[in-house]
Parts: C-alpha cells; structure tokens; sequence
C-alpha cells in the first residue's frame, strides 16, 4: 500500500495531544457504570503524534483523483468545476447554525432563498411548482413517479406500467418498481432514439407514465419529442422527465415546453455542487400546474411578502425528506444560478455541447462512433475494434489513469458495446480537451501495438490493477482479521 | 464457435434437449459481454416458468440481468456448482456453466427459437 493505515502508525502510549490537569474530584468508573456494561479491554485507538497525524491525512488527500486535480469526464455525471465561493457562502454561520424547527419567521432569508431557487428552476424548465425535498436524482425519479400515481389515483385511472426506454439510466426502471410499476422497456430505433412505433404499440389505457431523459443517454436529443409527448397523452398517460442532462439545455429549450409534465434535477451536477464522494446531492422535482397539489408536503409559499413552510395540502404524497432537502446543495445551486444569470447559464450549455462535440469528432476516427449523429454534451464512442487484440474498454479506461485522467464512464449505455461515455462539461479548457485527446489517441495506438500495456494497466497509479471479481465475491470489511 | 446442436433465444440463452428435458445457460457470446461473473441467483426446483419469463439472474462485475427460460415448463434440476464458483458460466458457458434444467410443457415452442446460424446472425449483426 502506498500509505499506511493510521492504525498501523505511531506506537503504545505515545500521545497527541496534551490534556491540561483535571482540577474536578475523581470518581471511580465502577461506580457510575454496571459492571456488565464496563469494557473488557482498552479501545484500540491510534496512538499517534500531532505530525503524524497531518501528514497521514494530507497525503491520503494528495492521492485522490477528483475534479480538483484531474480533468474528469464521467459521461451522465456532469463533473463540472465547482466555484468556490459556493463553499465559502453556503458554510457562513447563519446557514450552518439554523436549527429546523425554528419559526418560520425568523428564518425569512434561507425561506426565500429555497423559495427563489425553486422559481429560477421552474423557468429554467419550464414548470409552474416544485419541490426541493429529494436528495438525489434516483430520489427525484421516485418522487415524481409517487406524484404521478397520486395523480391518476385521484382520477380514480387504475394504470399500472411506465414505458422506458433500453437506453435509460438504471435508476429508471429501478424507481418504477419501488412506485408500484412495472417497468416496460422499448427498443431503441437505429439512430438511437425512441422508436415512436414500438412506443405507439405499448402506449395504452395501463401507461402511468413514459419517462425519458433528453437529450437521451447516447447524449442524442430526441427530436421527435413534440410527437412523443402528443402520442403518451392521447392515452391518458404523463411524461416525465430525466433532468440528468439538462446541462445541454438552458437558456436554449425547456422541458416544460417539450411536453414534459415532471422533471427531477441534479442540482449536484448541473448547478455545480460537488458530489460523487465530495458532497451530498439533491434532486427537485418540478411539475405542471395540475400535479402541483400532489407535491411533498411541505411547500414553501410566499404570501404578502412573508414566506411559510405550507402543510395543508390534503392531496400531498407526504414527506419524502426528513426536513427540507440537502439546504448546503440548495445554497450552492441558488449561489451559481445568481452568479451566472440568465445568459452565464446559456453559455454554461453552449460550450458543453461545444466541448463535447470537439471532443467527439477528433476521436471518432481512432474510436467507433456507433450512434453517428451530432451529440450534446455528451457522447458515446465504442471500443469494440480493439477487442481483436484482446483490450477492452476497461483496459482502456485504466490506462487512462497513468496518463493523468478520469475515465470516462464506462459499459454505459448498455445499447452500445463496449461504451466509452464522454462529458467534457463547459469548465475545461481548450488545452485540458487537446490533452485528453492525445492520450486516448495515443491509447488507441497502444492497443494495436503494445496491448499487454493496456491489460497491466494502470502502472503510475498508489493501487494497481485490482481484482474485481474477488472485491464483490469476497468482501473485507475491516482493515485486518480478528484473530 | 456457436454449437450447432442448440437452440437459442434472442436474449442470448441456448438449450439444448433430451428425452424431454432441456439444459439452459448462457451463450459465450452473453458471458463475453457481461464480463466476469460473479454471483448467480438460481430458481426453486419444482417452480412452473413460462416462455420468457425471468427466472434466473446473473450478476457480473458490470451490470446484473436477468435469465429468460426459452421455454415453458417446470424447473427439475439447478446448478449448485453455479452457488460457489459462478464464474464456471465465463469458463465453460455451454458445459459446466449450464444454470437450469426444465421439463418441457410445450415442445413445440423449440420451433421459435433461433437456429446456431440463425443466433450468429443475431450476434453478428445486431
């Protein structure tokens, strides 16, 4: 191992810190606390000096590979660079000491800032309410789909099945069944898209909900869209919306116009909070007019210039979120919409789907493009060529690692063989792209000529090549075995 | 490559048939794609399946899918082996990685499943 646990630094009875004289009376332990409850034996814990302790951890910290260091284009993930003064701001003591129970009115500024924020994204996706509870995406999704059953519900419909598409995020159908459906998956047509036909045989009286994200997973916009949703609600049925991609749409298009009746977003990903590791996520979820009496209770509402938490709402599928939603993400989201206006976050699309088509069309000669249409802002290329010499894309995104770069996701969409999904996102520099490109052609030229270099791979790395079928058969939950 | 003396679905399943009784697992093409496998969840002997119904899964260190039974019939016999050493399915997918054993309801049904040459065709181009 490249560092050593802390448990396995310092030595017995050395100490970290200095404990000033105790000037209270002492009290035998044994008194206080029942036999039975007593310890056995003294706690193992780290033993270690003051120094040891800040070089373990800022050398721990220097090993990660995370959008701080590294260029990170892990396709649907959107990891843009995450302002600073996002942290600074969302960590100021007024947000950081409100305790949830305080009364609404003396906690008028976070309630407008929730409020504000959750009238910025029904413009930007063109809904009329929403609701900043979920905490992630896959939380949005099943929100949705419980706003969307109640809604049937209420109309007394009985319907038990939403459409999706084989290229949806796993998350989709996964959040189908916990609402109580049954996830029916259509066929892509040959340019990726939804096939209306095979879509149009499934369509019926049984359809909740046809849920879709836009542009698709392929990074392809959908551009029978109009029709799509013209042909779900002539049965009945709602359209929801994966918001995972909105970074290829502000400013630009709306889903609310497309036809969308529900949309989670990420503000994690498009609003430029950290996550993957680095933070919380949270996932609103923004509807049209008719479904806003079936939103998580409770919402926030402004009347007469004053702001209050709203619970009466006798059709509201109840709470989803202990509280309010991940409030330090909300901040973050509100602070980065406020800072790039309603051009900044035109642009923030313009030069996503810029990079990711720079990005795209240099590499498409070394690396297949099986889905050969213009992305957005994000594309899928294929490894498949070079399994005749034994590399697969995993060799390839490990050999990534030694040249200084995250790799792309991977073996997603499950549609394309041997996936490779790239998102630039709008925060990188022409140079960190032109880098990134070198290495994956020089990785392609690789896999032809050397291929054992891609099979060993990563070779520059603090942890090797690790073995993935033993990690999942085999887990190791402590550092070391109890003897 | 592709055996000839099985029959396959389109979801990648072959079985293969005798005195009524059919051996089900997954073709290489199929353990190829998933990659490394590594655990395989088995259905109840005695359980009554249809046609395409999902009554096996297998997960991989890529993804987790389910196991269409190409026919219709009862499970009679499972592969244990699979429990502690699932990665038999990547080594020998037409042998030892077999996964279920059905006795056919309907023999008529093998008459919609792909041929080797027809599968390969599948395989080959999409």
């Amino acid at each position: 191992m490249a560092e050593k646990l802390i448990f396995e630094l310092g030595r017995i009875d050395r100490e970290g810190v200095s404990i000033p004289p105790d000037d209270l009376e002492s009290l035998n332990i044994d008194e206080l606390i029942p036999e039975e409850l007593l310890r056995k034996r003294d706690p193992t814990l780290p033993e270690v000096s003051e120094v040891e302790v800040i070089r373990h951890y800022t050398r721990l910290s220097q090993l990660n590979f995370c959008v701080d260091t590294h260029f990170y284009p892990l396709g649907s993930c959107t990891m843009k660079y995450n302002p600073r003064i996002g942290e600074k701001l969302s960590t100021l003591e007024g947000f950081t000491s409100l305790h949830p129970y305080e009364p609404d009115e003396l906690v008028q500024g976070v309630l407008k800032i929730m409020f504000d924020l959750g009238q910025y994204l029904c413009e930007i996706g063109g809904f009329d309410a929403i609701t900043l509870q979920p905490s992630a995406g896959a939380h949005g999704e099943l929100t949705g789909l419980l706003i969307i059953r109640a809604y049937h519900e209420t109309k007394g419909r009985k319907r038990s099945k939403v459409i999706i598409p084989d290229s949806a995020h796993g998350t989709n159908p996964a959040s189908c069944t916990l609402a109580g459906y049954k996830a029916i998956e259509i066929k892509s047509g040959k340019d990726g898209c939804i096939d209306l036909k095979r879509l149009q045989e499934e369509l019926d009286e049984e359809t909740a909900a046809v849920m879709i994200t836009n542009p698709n997973t392929l990074g392809i916009f959908e551009e029978e869209i109009l029709r799509i949703a013209e042909i779900t609600h002539s049965v009945g049925a709602l359209l929801y919306g994966d918001g995972a991609n909105l970074n290829a749409l502000m400013g630009i298009t709306r889903p609310g116009d497309m036809g969308f009746d529900v949309l989670h977003f990420n503000l994690h990903k498009t609003f430029a909070a950290p996550h993957g590791g680095g933070g919380p996520g949270s996932g609103p979820v923004a509807v049209k007019k008719e479904l806003e009496p079936f939103l998580p209770v409770p919402v926030i509402v402004k009347k007469d210039g004053k702001y209050t938490l709203d619970y009466n709402r006798p059709l509201s599928i109840g709470k989803v979120k202990s509280f309010y939603g991940n409030l330090p993400v909300i901040i973050k989201a509100y602070i980065y919409i406020r800072m790039m206006g309603a051009q900044g976050l035109k642009r923030v699309s313009e030069n996503a789907v810029l990079n990711a088509r720079y990005v795209i069309n240099r590499l498409k000669g070394a690396f297949d493009l099986p889905y050969n249409k213009p992305p957005m802002h994000e594309g899928v290329l294929s490894g498949k060529k070079f399994r005749e010499y034994g590399v697969r894309t995993l060799d390839i995104a490990k050999r990534l690692l030694d040249y200084g770069f995250h790799p792309p996701t991977i073996y997603f969409p499950l549609i394309v063989e041997e996936a490779l999904m790239i998102e630039p996102t709008e925060t990188e520099t022409k140079e960190t792209l032109d880098a990134f490109i070198e290495a994956m052609l020089k990785i392609a030229e690789e896999a032809v000529k050397t291929p054992e270099l891609l099979k060993s791979a990563p070779h520059t790395t603090p942890v090797k090549r690790l073995d993935e079928v033993k990690a999942a058969k085999e887990l190791k939950l402590r550092w070391k075995e109890y003897k | 490559m592709i055996p000839k003396d099985l029959k396959y679905s389109k979801e990648h399943e072959w079985i293969k048939v005798e005195n009524g009784v059919g051996t089900v697992g997954i073709t290489q093409y199929a353990q190829e794609q998933l990659g490394d496998i590594v655990f395989v969840e088995l259905p109840s002997i005695g359980r009554e399946v249809e046609k395409m119904e999902a009554v096996a899964v297998v997960e991989s260190v890529k993804a987790a899918s389910d196991i269409y039974t190409p026919v219709s019939g009862k499970i009679v016999e499972i592969n244990e082996e699979l429990n502690s050493s699932p990665n038999l399915i990547n080594e020998d997918p037409y042998g030892k990685g077999w996964i279920f054993k059905i006795e056919l309801k309907e023999p008529k049904e093998l008459d919609e499943l792909l041929s080797a040459e027809e599968y390969e065709r599948l395989i080959t181009e999409g």
